[in-house]
């Protein structure tokens, strides 16, 4: 591995008594997509907020671009491009003006900068909103006008905190489709998600996070053949039966998982777990055999659900 | 690739030598360390510059008040009001007309209308309803140059209150002396003071529940009216006159006072006035950039 652009070690946040980010250890290589996953509060954002040079360790070692953010966080935050998970656009100014002034942050000439905002408003498919209010925007075209904004210094490293939480799913394709252009181009996109399929798309490496500390790295594919199985055969008998056929099939698959309004079938061959299920004469109201995901990861590592 | 492509892609120089090796870490953080040096000298101008566009989106108010509210209560006051006070107002041996009196306390006064709003609103803004000061601080900005962006841009808006306030004092005749003009600075100064303590207050505010309009109803009112802004401030009872003292209103005013129309006061408590506004601004603005700090390392 090149040497990494950021290199995390033993690094802990803590409030009070409470460790939000409990020793976490990580590297990113330049030009690497790495994800966080984990549910609310698995201290991803802090984590993030520690990587963006922003908020103070406890403890633990941090390196970014060779620099360490305790006496360096100006110049490494000249080199990052930052999507908060809330969007913070100034709703005062208009589109074009948003990024015009975000670019003077960094010294960036005005004679520049225009030029530069006209190219990131093309980027961000908003070149017909320039002069918009900001306010006038749908939650998609401002998480765009974030992602612009962010890449107005052309960072080195991109950070984006659930880029597309509470987009719609036409809005988070187009942002997908955005953000793989820059991975294609080379941005080390560093993000956090609870959505697996997000991670899945654009993470190559990942680190599974729970209260504060990493549960499991790697790809998408090698956690999941790492800590699942295959396939997955998820059955509905109804609410009240779910747990008396759960019993009867605890030894199906690999392992059962039960939740609350359905049971969980790990196996390499689902079709073959339902087959045996009605030969056996246990007949679901519904029944679906689908591709073991991260979702499925983070329940066998924590017990629970990512979206609870 | 189409044009379409082309056109949506951001050119990013630097990119290709990163991913193939070509730059060593070395020259990254060289490049890292160039890039905080414009930020960490010119930062709080930064922020200056961008709050002064912000106050585009309420530019009409603005001049509408700078010239109107002058125009209003300097009518009002020094030509309505002064006519039950025709005798003037005494200054050691002689006397000053109302007018006089009155319109270098309505100069600061005016100061501190706009940089008590400007003190509150942006502030909550910033950090609440509008948190553009997360996004300042992710850039190479610091808490500290947030802090003084604010106060530079509060300043700026200030200062062409207080120049119209004075140009339209003079047309109503209120400024007998030429060294009046220097009054828009003390005002001005008053208003920065006002600006820092405040902001050090509202900078920790989490949630409002009428904080802000608390500063204002018991805070910004009742020193206009205990100023000595209207009457000299020995008029009221003794027991009254601390409020005097301790307000930033008063020692301004009084400055203005003696800058307008040479004001019959000690040299030392002159002085007083004046080391009372820049100790307020010093330990005001200090406050500021410690609680904006803080608020952002969360």
């Amino acid at each position: 591995m090149p040497t990494p652009v950021i290199t995390a070690t033993d690094l802990t946040k803590k409030y009070k008594d409470f460790a939000a980010v409990d020793g976490i250890s990580f590297e990113v290589a330049p030009g690497e997509s790495f994800g966080l996953l984990g549910p609310n509060g698995a201290g991803k954002s802090t984590t993030m907020r520690m990587v963006g040079a922003v908020s103070t360790r406890t403890s633990g070692s941090l390196n970014i671009l060779g620099l360490d953010p305790d006496e360096h966080g100006p110049e490494i935050r000249s080199q990052l491009g930052v999507v908060p998970q809330a969007d913070n656009l100034d709703q005062e100014l208009r589109v074009r003006d948003n990024l015009i002034v975000y670019g003077r942050y960094f010294g960036i000439p005005r004679s520049i900068l225009a030029t530069k905002a006209d190219e990131l408003l093309e980027f961000a498919q908003l070149s017909d909103r320039a002069k918009a209010k900001v306010d006038d925007l749908s939650g998609g075209m401002k998480r765009r006008l974030t992602i612009a904004r962010a890449l107005v210094n052309d960072p080195r490293i991109l950070l984006l905190d659930e880029p597309t939480t509470g987009l719609d799913p036409q809005a988070r394709h187009i942002l997908w489709d955005r953000l793989f252009r820059l991975k294609e181009q080379g941005t080390t996109l560093v993000l956090t998600t609870h959505y697996m399929d997000e991670a899945e798309q654009l993470c190559d490496r990942l680190v599974v996070v729970d209260k504060g500390t990493i549960m499991a790295e790697g790809s998408p594919a090698s956690l999941i053949r790492d800590h699942s199985s295959r396939e997955v055969l998820e059955v509905r008998f109804g609410s009240d039966r779910n747990a008396i056929v759960a019993e009867k099939i605890k030894d199906a698959g690999d392992r059962v998982e039960v939740l609350p309004d359905r049971i969980l079938v790990y196996s390499a061959n689902g079709e073959a777990e339902l087959t045996k299920m009605t030969d056996a004469g246990l007949e679901p109201i519904t029944s679906l055999v689908r591709r073991s995901s991260l979702e499925d990861v983070f329940l066998r590592l924590t017990g629970r659900s990512l979206i609870e | 690739m189409t044009d379409a492509d082309r056109g949506s892609s951001v050119s990013r120089p630097h990119d290709e030598n990163l991913v193939t090796g070509e730059i060593s870490m070395g020259s990254i953080r060289h490049i890292a360390l160039a890039g905080g040096i414009r930020p960490r000298r010119w930062g709080s101008w930064y922020i200056a510059e961008h709050r002064i566009l912000g106050m585009r989106a309420y530019l009409q108010t603005i001049i509408a008040t700078s010239i109107g509210n002058p125009l209003v209560y300097l009518f009002a006051l020094g030509v309505g009001l002064a006519a039950l006070v025709p005798q003037g107002i005494e200054n050691g041996d002689a006397t000053v007309s109302y007018l006089a009196f009155v319109a270098p306390a309505l100069l600061a006064t005016a100061a501190v209308t706009v940089a008590a709003e400007e003190a509150t609103y942006p502030f909550m803004m910033g950090f609440k309803w509008n948190p553009i000061f997360y996004a300042m601080n992710a850039a190479p900005i610091s808490g500290n140059q947030i802090a003084n962006g604010m106060f530079i841009a509060i300043l700026a808006r200030i200062l062409p209150t207080t120049v119209i306030y004075f140009l339209i004092m003079v047309g109503f005749g209120a400024v007998p002396s030429a060294l009046g003009f220097l009054g828009i600075l003390t005002a001005s100064f008053t208003g920065l003071a006002i600006a820092t303590i405040v902001a050090s207050y509202t900078s920790t505010i989490e949630e409002d529940k009428g904080q802000m309009a608390m500063i204002m109803r018991f805070g910004i009112t009742p020193m206009f009216l205990f100023s000595g802004t209207f009457f000299p401030l020995t008029q009221l009872p003794v027991f009254l006159q601390w409020i005097g003292w301790i307000s930033p209103l008063w020692h301004g005013t009084e400055l203005g006072r003696v800058l307008a129309y040479g004001l019959d006061e000690p040299a030392w408590l002159t002085a007083v006035h004046v080391v009372f506004l820049a100790a307020l601004v010093i330990v005001g603005w200090k406050r500021t950039q410690l609680a904006v700090t803080r608020r952002l390392n969360k």
